[in-house]
């Protein structure tokens, strides 16, 4: 079996040859154009003029595009038809294109694009959370408000309660390589586009719009990305839609990419948010009521903000037990950047909220926050019974909608409410939660780590030190997996086996780093029983499976891994069925295994195997096909099971803060993480070590800086701080929790890509710990725990609110 | 434009550069060396480090024509002359050190300038030295991992305890 074998990623020999390709590095014939946009100098403005005549008489430029010269619509937005490829006459930030410059080379593409004299009416922009919300700036109607529990009578039992509020700044995706595309014209008017995308349904569907046809003149090929973090769910549709536009009115190829700077100016980014809260326990230190309002800056565009805020959400309980809880969500409307999809899709926005209330709440308490934390994890599972999958209703959506994005609405009957098993506890929106190890894991890694110990020397520490301050902090995940649009909850491979025995193998899901192909490439191999090496795996591609949801939510391997062993299965059915007529056995009794077909007592090699398949005329190619089973949810309501199951994590992380300057750097960090029965403990691991990092980055010091006119500051990596090697902890201890999935996915094994994310927030509540070293009072740190922050938190530890 | 010869990777390679091109378009668009990689454009990532005259160097801060006349070595010649993985290209793949891999070019690039200068570095050497490079996938661990395992070093001790 290659199923759970640490083998490296199937593209390893090309990335250390330098052979791998990536968009940018298709050869492309010499004929091709190259792209680049005019944007906005302003936030919000009408154009009273644009003279592109200097733009037009440029070096290279072969011509300039307005929004009027689109031939079809004008619109890249993967929902509400909101986002306009090009401006038509006003502009909504600082960087929304205006106008496409197509030449011979890409540096006169973007030379060009400087020339152009807009002549703008400015009008007052929203910029903050603040102007959003005096101007009532939002999409949908209101703020949306899940509730449970009876809060005046949580609020009763109270006996100590805090009350405060936290910023939360955004994050830069820094996908190392920038958004790219290219598109190839052919004949008839049809369309190959190789974009660097998450989602490459979404750029067919919006490809097919921008040109007027339907989507089966439109191939999309992807066969990696540079990383993508959700930056590319829906951010490269612009590119794409631009490459095969100018494709079509000139007929020759077109590419674009994104300098870094034009990629930070455009692209949307994590969503910013406030978080304010009100919270209680009781006598014993239960949870007794919860109240948090989620305030998110969503930008100029709706793209994916509405179920970024629903999953904000679904994750303010994170890992424990609230009996009252009250979540109401602003989803704001600000002149920036549309904010879209990032690793964690909201979850560890909602996540820090409840982790920064159980540290406020244990210090007003004199107790250690761990002991609060524990006391309030979900009650373990394994103990319930297992539940009877329901049949979901399908939800329908308008033909205008992109079924296939996150975006969508869903416009159907909400989908039927999966019953909750007796004496199980519940999560705010009512889903049963019945795998968790949160109690177990969390007792294991503080023993591994001797938390204790540190705890204890940590104490000491700061008892004998006075300018350096040490911080502890162990902070537990439990994240939802399935797309909360349960519809997108599906997933199509096709798989061929060739008459020598080699296998193609192909899938909806997309390769960014995280080794999806890999894993689903083993689990082709172990279906056969053959070694891995006889697999191909091949790029995506829009033509060999349609219809694909993004590879998003963590949910690649789960749902591809799925639909590509149900192929290998049903063509392994095929050839069960025809060697056991031939060989007079029984096709229950035939196995797969050691790279041959058993069949009785015959051991025939796979080859041999495969030949005579053929042969007998036995087709050997299959589609596969699987849907999440079980899942519900009405996102309207909060009600239902949006999650197939949670997966599990904790990190234990130590810092140190030098209180004259705020400058601090992490110590020691201990993690286990949950990822089922991993389909590949090394990819897995990889996956743990780049979320925290990526995540403690979020927290600490990547810093998104906005002027007050809307410009962005922070718009490459001199000014904007992504963790470097050197940030590193020099202790970092990683480890696999052995944890079978309950529930029946693939090999039992558990989505891996976003939960490590959010153990990141163990990082800020270390700092949070050190800070609080300093004083008497609680010092609110805001996050990123960027060295000013970190100064101003220790103020307020040794001053008070008012310091 | 002007002519620009270097050697590049052991073999006399000839194109057009303006005075403006960069060492980094001239191997991607000139020579088709597309696996030096542009992950900036502002001399900070290192996704785009070659060697130049044996020197690591981000080949988007150096002009083609500043470049004529060098030995140029790319990650494309970093293979042993059999076609099989070098130490370090190895221990990259063994020891996990890629995820994407778009930082992979100039990760090994790097480490093997380091490793030229100083075959045995310590941990703290090796993270000192790839500051310049950013990987935003795997969290570094298994590149330094890499580096000490291709340095002969043994790596089960790396930042663990
Ligand atoms: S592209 Fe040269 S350092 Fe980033
Ligand atoms: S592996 Fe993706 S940037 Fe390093």
């Amino acid at each position: 079996m290659s199923v759970a074998k640490p083998l490296p990623h199937d593209a390893a020999p090309l990335h250390v040859t330098g052979q791998a390709r990536y968009v940018d590095d298709i050869p492309t014939p010499a004929n091709t154009l190259h792209l680049a946009f005019g944007t906005s100098a302003h936030a919000r403005a009408s154009i009273t003029a644009l003279d592109l005549a200097a733009v037009r008489a440029a070096p290279g430029v072969i011509a300039v595009l307005t929004a009027d010269d689109l031939p079809a619509a004008n619109d890249v937005s993967p929902s509400a038809h909101d986002e306009p490829l090009l401006a038509e006459g006003e502009v909504y930030y600082i960087g929304q294109p205006i106008f496409l410059v197509v030449a011979t080379s890409h540096l006169a593409a973007r030379k060009a694009a400087r020339l152009a004299t807009v002549t703008y009416a400015e009008k007052p922009a929203l910029l903050t959370i603040d102007d959003a919300m005096a101007a009532n700036s939002r999409f949908e109607d209101g703020p949306r408000e899940y509730t449970r529990g009876d809060l005046a009578a949580g609020w009763a039992q109270a006996a100590t309660t805090v009350e405060g509020s936290i910023e939360l700044g955004g994050q830069e995706h820094f996908y190392l390589e920038g958004q790219a595309a290219l598109a190839l014209p052919q004949e008839g008017g049809d369309m190959v586009v190789h974009s660097s995308t998450q989602h490459p349904t979404e750029i067919q569907h919006k490809v097919a719009e921008a040109l007027g046809v339907p989507m089966n003149a439109v191939r999309v090929e992807i066969r990696r990305m540079g990383g993508g973090f959700g930056g590319k769910e829906s951010q490269g549709n612009a590119l794409a839609c631009a490459c095969a536009v100018v494709a079509r009115l000139t007929g020759r190829p077109a590419k674009m990419r994104y300098d870094r700077d034009d990629d930070m100016m455009i692209t949307g980014k994590r969503h910013d948010f406030r978080i304010d809260y009100r919270a209680g326990v009781d006598a014993q230190g239960k949870l007794v009521a919860v109240e948090f309002d989620q305030l998110c800056r969503c930008g100029w565009a709706q793209d994916l903000s509405l179920p970024v805020a629903d999953r904000a959400m679904l994750h303010a309980d994170n890992a424990y037990f609230i009996p009252a809880v009250r979540i109401t969500s602003h989803r704001l409307k600000t002149h920036t950047q549309s904010a879209t999809a990032y690793r964690g899709f909201g979850g560890p926005q909602g996540m820090v909220g409840i982790e920064r209330v159980m540290d406020h709440l244990a210090a007003e308490l004199g107790c250690d926050p761990l002991v609060l934390r524990q006391k309030n994890f979900y009650a373990s599972g394994g103990r319930y019974l297992e539940q009877e999958n329901e049949q979901v209703a399908p939800s329908t959506a308008g033909v205008e909608e992109d079924l296939t994005s996150r975006g969508a609405v869903a416009t159907g009957e909400p989908d039927k409410v999966v019953a909750v098993p007796v004496g199980a506890q519940t999560t705010p929106y009512g889903q049963a939660v019945v795998d968790s190890v949160a109690h177990e894991l969390v007792a294991a890694l503080c023993e591994k780590a001797d938390y204790a110990g540190r705890r204890a020397a940590v104490e000491r520490w700061n008892a004998e030190n006075a300018v350096l301050k040490r911080g502890l902090a162990l902070t537990p995940v439990k994240f939802g997996i399935s797309f909360t649009l349960t519809h997108l909850n599906q997933a199509g491979a096709l798989v061929h086996v060739y008459q020598d025995g080699s296998i193609h193998m192909n899938h909806g899901g997309t390769e960014m780093g995280q080794g999806l192909f890999q894993k689903v490439a083993q689990v082709a191999a172990s279906r056969f029983g053959v070694p891995l090496e006889r697999v191909k795996i091949t790029a995506t591609d829009t033509g060999k499976v349609p219809n694909t949801s993004a590879t998003a939510a963590s949910s690649g391997s789960d749902l591809n891994g799925m639909a590509v062993a149900a192929a290998c299965d049903e063509i392994k059915a095929r050839i069960a069925a025809f060697l056991a007529e031939v060989h007079q056995a029984d096709p229950a009794e035939v196995r797969f295994e050691g790279d041959a077909v058993l069949v009785g007592a015959d051991v025939i090699p796979w080859e041999k195997a495969v030949a005579e398949a053929y042969v007998g005329r036995v087709s050997l190619s299959a589609t596969g096909f699987y849907k999440t089973p079980s899942i519900s949810w009405d996102r309207i309501k909060g009600e239902g099971r949006p999650f197939f199951y949670f997966a599990y994590g904790a990190a234990l992380t130590e810092v140190v803060v030098d209180t004259l300057t705020g400058e601090n750097r992490m110590l020691r960090v201990d993690i286990l993480h949950d990822a089922g029965t991993s389909l590949n403990p090394a990819l897995d691991i990889g996956q743990v070590e780049g979320g925290f990092i990526q995540g403690a980055g979020w927290l600490t010091t990547e810093e998104l800086v906005w002027d007050n006119t809307g410009r962005l500051t922070t718009h490459a990596p001199s000014t904007y701080k992504i963790p470097a090697c050197s940030d590193r902890p020099p202790v970092f201890n990683v480890a696999l929790w052995p944890n079978a999935n309950r529930e029946p996915t693939i090999y039992r094994s558990k989505a891996v890509g976003e939960p490590p994310f959010m153990l990141g927030i163990s990082a800020l509540m270390a700092l949070s710990d050190a800070c609080a070293a300093c004083g008497p009072h609680y010092p609110a740190l805001e996050a990123p725990a960027t060295a000013e922050h970190v100064l101003e938190a220790i103020g307020r530890a040794r001053a008070g609110e008012s310091g | 434009m002007a002519t620009v010869t270097m050697t590049v990777n052991g073999k006399s390679r000839t194109g057009e550069a303006e005075g403006r091109t960069l060492l980094v378009s001239f191997l991607r668009e000139e020579l088709n060396l597309t696996g030096t990689h542009v992950g900036c454009d502002t001399s900070q990532c290192g996704a785009c480090v070659v060697h130049v005259n044996g020197e690591a160097v981000k080949a988007c801060t150096m002009f083609a024509q500043e470049a004529d006349g060098a030995e140029v070595s790319t990650i494309e010649g970093q293979a042993n002359a059999d076609g099989s993985l070098n130490t370090i290209q190895q221990a990259f793949q063994d020891h996990h050190g890629l995820q994407c891999g778009f930082c992979t070019p100039g990760m090994v690039m790097s480490a093997a300038a380091l490793l030229k200068d100083n075959p045995k570095p310590s941990e703290q050497e090796i993270r000192n030295y790839l500051q310049g490079n950013i990987c935003r996938c795997t969290g570094y661990h298994n590149i330094v991992k890499a580096i000490m395992a291709a340095s002969g070093q043994d790596v089960s001790a790396v930042a663990a305890e």
